[in-house]
């Protein structure tokens, strides 16, 4: 490839040379100038819409957006002057204008672009009274509230629903003051082709987007005498929540985590990693059938908003995809059947809560195939009760609220550790909370299933780190099976499509979040200055989970005690019918159906 | 197109049926033409000018028989002023609102319509007949005030006149 031409241009007084179709923002980055910006994302199309990041470039009878001029040759650029900020201030005052103004209310105080913008640019005070745009809050989405009352009309929303997670749900309606973003037809979140995934909560730098709130029953329940409150955390928990306390990106917290936990009252911590080892073994299982029958290839189903897509925009692939029930459905199954029982409880009186990294686990812990038939009590009682077996989903930001809400001092706790028998865990089921580790857990117990002998290998790094997509081979035994991670569902189309075309896999690992769950909707706003989505972010949460794992004895879903114990003594082992009642499930085709 | 859902056939009779065979073999034509997507406003224009407006089963089988995802339709349908998302009547009133026309009381003509018809700016009437619409000028301010109905001028309208003028286009309406 040849090399780029090289243009030289000027920066506040600065020569700078940059390569040709540079913009004049990263040109500025270079030499350490950081231009203010709202719309502007870096791994989303350019939009050019909010004008915040305007610049003064000579011989222009206008301010130019820096996001999505490009430079030319002997351009002098000014990013500053009296009149510059002027302009930025009065944009962003425009803005604000239009806006409820209810930050010391609103979710995201302390984590909104444009409150931080306000702040940065001098904002102080309302020069503008105009007309105030009014909608009412859409909650109709088991996962996802709509407050276009919040909206700046910044799109990223529209961006990353079309670009990163190929659904195009979203889209600018109207014009001019009556835009409104929203699903076609201004149709409801619930009966739009949303797959729940939450991406728009991440990349809305307001809070036009949020997680639809579950903390309330959970307080009622942790406040009630007679619940046995039992809680569950996701992999991707432990390698985040220490953000919300000021830790750095990547710093492990399990221990903390648990200990606060306690603090909140829940009567006991388990840990959602058992619930993957069981996912592991139930799914090595599966495949080791579907590769003698097919059908092949078999496709992960552990991401609810990966299954929501599937079901809305590929049904016709819905036999590909794993039967297993997710890790934390298996877990809340498991803790009011099995843990019920071992512990003398009755299960309508354990109110389960699941801490995850995700929005869309909300909307999957009310599906009616993840609720739980309870046997009738002695006194004849409850008869064909069906109750959820997860009763409450808080993403973790919730969690972090919680914690310090409580007045819980998070960083300075000492350690402590998950419960049994629901809390032991491989380090296979915290890889699960990064892009590939299910691949890689699935691998581990695929190789032993097959061979019969213990796996010589624990690591497969090729499929580690996976940005956006990857396909390998992997040699077991006399197989070489054709692999395939995908995370970002656009990504997943791409394998998806050539899987319909006839190209032979053997397992598809699919999340529909970027980076896997660690990278999920519900997890922590980023600190200030660190863009939602960052590769180098997501890496740092990844590499949390592969410390963890590296760091434990127990490397692989088999070797797990506390798992031989619930099969032997409860489930009468893997595949048989009973585990196949409590651990699987079955998908369905649903409306609308998307445009691919 | 590369991709299609799983039950299309049915998705494509549906559409069919609602946009009719005419318009279902322009969207197919136009999805062949060197740049599909630019082909959206093209056929929105020929949905319109086939029911007078667009309605959302319109759009939502234009967004199928072009596989354009319904929210990016939806989007461009309600950005352009020129695309009516609610029916419109058999005859279109278009009063001018021009300097010229204002100053010779078109505002007074457009009150006396409205009036009549028991609708504002943008409605339509009960009956179906009339859809009432403001242009800013229509060129021909010698003739102050403009009614315009449908493709037909009348000029110098007074408050007066607007019942015998409607009476004649019900009268067309009843035929």
């Amino acid at each position: 490839m040849a090399k780029p031409k090289k243009i030289s241009l000027t920066i506040d007084d600065t020569l700078v040379e940059v390569d040709a179709g540079t913009t004049i923002m990263h040109a500025a980055e270079q030499l350490g100038i950081r231009i203010p910006r709202l719309c502007y994302h870096p791994d989303l199309s350019l939009a050019g819409s909010c004008r915040v990041c305007i610049v003064d470039v000579k011989g222009m009878g206008y301010y130019m957006a820096a996001c999505s001029s490009e430079v030319w040759e002997g351009m002098v650029v000014e990013t500053n002057s009296p009149e510059i900020r002027q302009a930025r201030r009065d944009i962003v005052e425009l803005l604000l204008d239009n806006h409820p103004m209810d930050c010391q209310t609103c979710e995201r105080d302390g984590h909104c672009e444009l409150q931080n913008l306000a702040y940065s640019l001098g904002v102080r005070a309302r020069h503008f009274e105009g007309r105030r745009k009014r909608f009412p809050i859409e909650l109709s989405s088991d996962s996802v509230v709509r407050d276009s009352e919040k909206c700046v009309l910044c799109g990223r929303c529209v961006r990353v629903c079309a670009e990163i997670q190929g659904v195009h749900n979203l889209s600018q309606h109207g014009r001019g003051f009556n835009t409104v973003v929203a699903p076609a037809h201004m149709k409801n979140m619930d009966d739009s082709v949303c797959i729940q995934c939450g991406q728009c909560i991440n990349v809305c730098p307001t809070a036009a987007f949020t997680e639809k709130r579950s903390a309330g029953p959970v307080w009622d329940a942790l406040a009630n005498p007679e619940m046995h409150v039992v809680v569950q955390t996701a992999p991707s928990i432990r390698a985040a929540i220490g953000e919300g306390f000021g830790l750095p990106p990547g710093t492990p917290a399990t221990a903390q985590m648990i200990t606060a936990l306690r603090r909140l009252g829940f009567d006991r911590v388990f840990d959602t990693d058992f619930g993957a080892d069981l996912t592991i073994i139930e799914e090595a299982h599966e495949f080791l059938t579907r590769l003698k029958g097919g059908p092949l290839p078999m496709i992960t189903s552990c991401s609810p908003g990966w299954i929501s897509f599937l079901e809305k925009f590929y049904p016709e692939l819905i036999p590909h995809a794993s039967t297993c029930r997710s890790p934390m459905s298996m877990l809340s199954v498991l803790a009011k059947t099995y843990y019920a029982e071992k512990a003398g409880l009755d299960p309508r009186k354990i109110f389960m809560v699941a801490v995850m990294p995700c929005v869309a686990k909300k909307f999957e812990a009310r599906r009616p195939e993840h609720f739980l038939e309870l046997p009738t009590l002695s006194k004849g009682e409850g008869l064909g009760v069906r109750v959820p077996a997860t009763d409450a989903v808080l993403t973790t930001r919730e969690l972090i609220w919680m914690i310090k809400c409580y007045g819980i001092d998070f960083v300075n706790l000492p350690p402590g550790e998950f419960d049994s028998p629901l809390g032991t865990a491989s380090g296979a089921g915290d890889i699960f909370g990064a892009t590939g580790g299910v691949m890689e857990a699935t691998l581990r117990a695929a190789s032993e299933l097959i061979t019969g002998k213990p796996a010589d290998r624990l690591d497969y790094t090729e499929v580690r780190n996976v940005e956006g997509l990857r396909e390998t081979y992997v040699a077991i035994g006399q197989h070489n099976i054709h692999v395939a991670v995908a995370n970002g569902l656009t990504n997943a189309k791409i394998i998806l499509d050539r899987v319909k075309a006839g190209e032979q896999f053997h397992v598809i690992e699919v999340m529909a979040c970027p980076g896997g769950c660690v990278g999920g909707g519900g997890q922590p706003y980023p600190p200030q200055g660190v863009k939602v989505l960052d590769p180098d972010l997501l890496r740092r949460r990844a590499s949390a989970l592969y410390s963890i794992d590296s760091e434990k004895k127990l490397r692989k879903s088999y070797d797990n005690p506390a798992i031989d114990e619930v099969y032997e003594s409860f489930l009468g082992g893997p595949g048989t019918d009973k585990a196949h009642k409590l651990l699987h499930t079955h998908y369905h085709a649903r409306e609308p159906r998307g445009i691919k | 197109m590369t991709t299609c859902t799983d039950n299309w056939e049915q998705v494509e009779a549906a559409a069919k049926t609602v946009l009719g065979e005419r318009l279902a073999e322009y969207i197919r034509r136009a999805t062949e033409k060197p740049h599909p997507e630019s082909q959206l406003i093209a056929v929105l224009h020929e949905v319109q000018s086939e029911f007078g407006y667009l309605a959302e089963a319109h759009l939502d089988a234009v967004a199928q028989l072009m596989q354009v995802p319904a929210a990016k339709v939806a989007g461009v349908a309600s950005f352009y002023h020129f695309f009516r998302l609610k029916p419109r009547g058999k005859f279109m009133i278009n009063v001018c609102l021009g300097t010229a026309c204002y100053v010779k009381g078109a505002e007074r003509v457009a009150q006396k319509i409205t009036e009549e018809l028991g609708i504002t700016w943008g409605e339509t009437s009960k009956d179906g007949v009339f859809t009432l619409e403001g242009s800013r000028c229509l060129g021909t301010c010698g003739l102050a005030p403009v009614v315009m109905i449908d493709d037909e001028i009348h000029g110098e309208v007074t408050p007066d006149q607007v019942p015998a003028l409607l009476e004649k286009y019900l009268k067309k309406a009843r035929e």
